[in-house]
């Protein structure tokens, strides 16, 4: 088979191509009709989804703290449990991210996107046999945005003023133009539930394609389908184990055994030894999460742009990359946007490790003597590793680091977003817009680089309020051009998240919104016997 | 000698010379109570003094000023410390340790349900190690020297020489991976029968049994030995005791009290030190719950699990205590 056959058949195995196309595709490639029509045949088959058994999943980041309420969903475990019984209004396309209806049918924004109308699916039931009504996506939303909540999204949805229902409709009012609207609505904790949850926001009633049976904070979650789901395309087995397994090697070893289907979190260390396991998959996917070095704008050294241009080319991406992900990640160009997103700029020049240039401008800086540089293995992964590594391509520009090891526990309140220079990791954000509001506008919170220019303010809300996705585009290139070359962020790699499965588990859908298919993978896989 | 007239001592003293056992062993649980006091003080404040509290651990990178602030009010943590300790002190007193921060649930009821899976494996490694360290360690004695003593020797101390962890990792890869004989992960819950239970605990069974054999069989081993070095010892075989049963019957109950202690300080380690056995296996035990607790600061759980540990740890302590004065008469009267 060729590249092209190959390409073909596997359009057919994501249901992309129907008998007619590909037939007459694949012969105009030279391939006769009989042949053809086998191939199309064995590909359709392989994409045909087989309905039941039982999915048992290992993963990491579960613990006895955990709580049923999705307002406080926190870890990776709750973040796929959640998905599995519970509906968001809105989802994300797994190949471009852009927003497509779930629990909201279609929406429409007004001409200063500031006001946003969503229409309510109808017909759809939740777990308990009561009717999902414009009073309860209203009720869940109230409960989220209420200033007095512990919600996880409460951030997200800091610019919403009002929430009311019209009609069979829902009716959003913010106090600025925000074109991203539909995809904030798809943050995990959005769960829409009866009554918003208001009555009781452990009882895991939603609209979702399993009912939750069983639930042991940090130990084990277990679910049957929901026969009166309101969507075929997916929930294809019958029932899911969702199992709390925190320790690495005990994950490889319960899936190389055959004890779980599938294991999120590998580490890319070992991810070689696990593929010489012959029932394995290493499912990898590029994500928007990145490992950063974070200089302060503000403080001395590092209030000198030519001392942060210095740090920056003396950063060896390829090696990060290389050393660090062990090859399961993508160059980072300092700044927090790659490929993935919409409206990803294009085209800028990527940044590559250049001693002499390094050198010339840290010269240029006038600094003289050690940088100390703040690190621990909570960070990300590898974080000390990276961090000597990075002390060693700085030595060959004549810049010396002083690489400080500080205790994992307390990192990310007494080091990060305090001290001028250390290493850390961000998770992606549905949109642009949130990734540089999280961190980048003068007035986060968590402007952990200290990045603070009115003109970049000003362009963001700009952009945020832009329906043109033309002039939109231009916006963001030119934000992250300042970024890039201004900011105190060294971004040297975006991660891959790394998972595995047994070869049985078919259909997995590689989401660039976010790991473990976007916490979507247990409702979206089925076993093949 | 006399007995000196009753109304010149203290009554107190009068007790303890009449039922001095009894008076010991009333001192030793007053004696804990006080420790358990001291240990929950130590609890408190050692917390207190880990860097972050619960409000910015929990939300991790994702707190914003807001909910961080919604937190603490909700559980009060703008209030001083003293308070609150006593407010907790004077729940716990009464049995209610409340409600984790994170997730709303009873703590009690979480730590019936986690210290039974502790105390249900601690109980099996318990029942397979003691008398299994116990009888080797008389073998050992029996056949000193000679090559069933090398053989028992090299063997528990090769085991013991191994960190927790690496045995359990071994056990994994023959048993669960290689073999596919053992159930692997050990994740025990609620609806689970009893040899299923029994099936999914046999690798951390076998693991914490090679970790405390050696050290309860070579402590059996050597107070035997010193025994058997001492004058009635001799006499026993001179009157022509056979050599085993001289070690079962004279010489092991006057070593008993060592092994008393040895044997109680393995059982609280079987209950309140598997942390790294629970994370390995991925067992739901007070161990697991706890390091799930400190890592997000939730101070009702921390809090009652250190307390039910040290509980364990001085209960088992006193009890060994009691059983060697019980066991050795002498010291009943100390000088």
């Amino acid at each position: 088979m060729n590249r092209y056959t190959k390409y073909l058949t596997s359009r057919v195995t994501s249901g992309g191509l129907s008998r007619r196309e590909f037939i007459g595709r694949a012969m105009a490639a030279g391939i006769t009709l009989a042949v053809a029509d086998k191939l199309f045949t064995e590909s359709a088959h392989a994409a045909e989804p087989k309905r039941g058994g039982h999915l048992k999943l290992g993963l990491e980041g579960g613990a006895a703290t955990d709580s049923k309420d999705p307002a406080k969903f926190l870890s990776q475990f709750m973040f796929c449990v959640g998905r599995c019984w519970g509906d968001m209004l809105v989802e994300s396309d797994p190949l471009t991210g852009a927003a497509v209806p779930a629990l909201a049918e279609s929406w429409e924004p007004s001409k200063d996107a500031a006001t946003w109308t969503f229409k309510i699916r109808k017909g759809v039931k939740f777990h308990d046999g009561k009717e999902l009504t414009i009073d309860d996506v209203v009720a869940t939303l109230k409960r989220h945005t209420d200033a007095k909540s512990e919600s996880g999204a409460l951030g997200v949805l800091g610019s919403i003023k009002d929430i009311k229902a019209d009609g069979g409709n829902l009716v959003l009012t913010l106090s600025e133009g925000n074109a991203d609207m539909p995809l904030l609505l798809t943050d995990y904790h959005l769960v829409i539930q009866p009554n918003g949850g208001n009555d009781d926001p452990l009882a895991s009633i939603g609209t979702g394609p399993y009912r939750l049976t069983s639930f042991e904070p940090g130990v084990r979650a277990t679910f049957e389908k929901n026969k009166d789901d309101w969507r075929s395309d997916r929930g294809y087995v019958d029932s899911i184990e969702i199992i709390g397994m925190n320790d690495a090697t005990a994950r490889i070893a319960a899936l190389s055994s055959g004890q779980v289907h599938y294991i999120n979190r590998v580490d890319p260390k070992t991810v070689d030894l696990l593929k010489r396991a012959p029932n394995v998959e290493i499912l990898s996917t590029s994500g928007r999460g990145h490992y950063v070095f974070i200089m302060h704008c503000d403080t001395a050294p590092f209030d000198n742009n030519d001392l942060r241009l210095a740090l920056k080319y003396a950063m060896d991406r390829e090696a990060m990359v290389k050393k660090i992900l062990g090859g399961y990640g993508k160059l980072g160009n300092d700044f927090p946007i790659n490929n993935t997103y919409a409206l990803f700029p294009e085209g800028i020049e990527q940044r590559a490790y250049d001693p002499d240039k390094a050198a010339f401008h840290y010269k240029k800086s006038g600094h003289s003597g050690s940088v100390l540089l703040r690190t621990s293995e909570v960070a990300f992964p590898g974080g000390v590793d990276a961090a000597v590594l990075y002390q060693e391509s700085c030595k060959k520009a004549g810049i010396e680091i002083e690489v400080k090891r500080e205790p994992g526990d307390g990192y990310w309140t007494n080091v990060w977003n305090v001290q001028p220079f250390s290493t850390s990791y961000w998770g992606g954000r549905p949109t642009q817009d949130q990734m540089y509001s999280t961190a980048y506008l003068s007035t986060a919170d968590w402007n952990d680089t200290r990045f603070k220019r009115a003109d970049f303010d000003k362009l963001l809300l700009q952009a945020r309020a832009e329906l043109d996705e033309t002039k939109r585009k231009d916006m963001y290139r030119t934000m992250a051009m300042m970024v890039r070359d201004e900011g105190g962020l060294i971004l040297p790699m975006f991660n891959d998240f790394v998972n595995a499965s047994t070869k049985q588990v078919k259909g997995y859908v590689h989401d660039i919104g976010n790991d473990m298919s976007n916490g979507y993978v247990a409702t979206r896989v089925w076993l093949d016997a | 000698m006399s007995n000196p007239p009753s109304g010149h001592i203290l009554p107190g003293l009068r007790f303890k010379q009449r039922f001095p056992l009894l008076a010991l062993i009333l001192e030793r649980f007053v004696l804990s109570i006080i420790l358990l006091f001291a240990v929950s003080v130590v609890i408190f404040g050692g917390l207190e003094a880990l860097p972050g509290d619960f409000a910015t651990t929990y939300l991790g990178q994702s707190a914003t000023p807001q909910a961080v602030a919604n937190i603490r009010q909700e559980l009060g943590l703008n209030r001083p410390v003293t308070t609150r300790y006593f407010e907790w002190l004077g729940d716990a007193l009464r049995g209610d340790f409340g409600s984790s921060w994170a997730s709303k649930n009873s703590v009690g009821e979480q730590i019936g349900k986690r210290l039974g899976n502790s105390l249900f494996l601690a109980g099996f490694a318990a029942v397979i190690s003691v008398p299994l360290a116990v009888g080797l360690g008389m073998l050992a004695v029996h056949f000193r020297n000679r090559l069933p003593d090398k053989i028992i020797n090299i063997i528990s101390l090769a085991a013991i020489s191994l960190p927790e962890f690496f045995i359990g990792y071994l056990l994994i890869l023959f048993f669960a991976v290689k073999f596919g004989v053992a159930t692997f992960p050990a994740t025990v819950y609620e609806s689970m029968g009893l040899v299923d239970r029994l099936k999914a605990i046999a690798l951390p069974t076998a693991t914490l049994v090679l970790v405390v054999l050696a050290h309860m069989m070579r402590m059996t081993r050597a107070a035997i030995l010193s025994v058997m070095s001492s004058a009635y010892m001799e006499t026993a075989e001179l009157k022509g005791l056979g050599a085993f049963r001289s070690i079962v019957k004279h010489a092991a109950p006057n070593a008993l009290a060592p092994i008393i202690n040895v044997v109680a300080l393995n059982l609280a380690y079987l209950v309140v030190g598997v942390v790294v056995v629970e994370v390995v296996f991925v067992y739901p035990g007070m161990g697991q719950y706890m390091v799930d607790a400190v890592t997000v600061r939730d101070m009702p759980v921390v809090q009652a699990c250190g307390l039910i540990f040290a509980a364990v740890y001085i209960f088992l302590n006193m009890v060994a205590d009691i059983l060697a004065i019980i066991a050795n008469p002498r010291l009943r009267h100390p000088r």
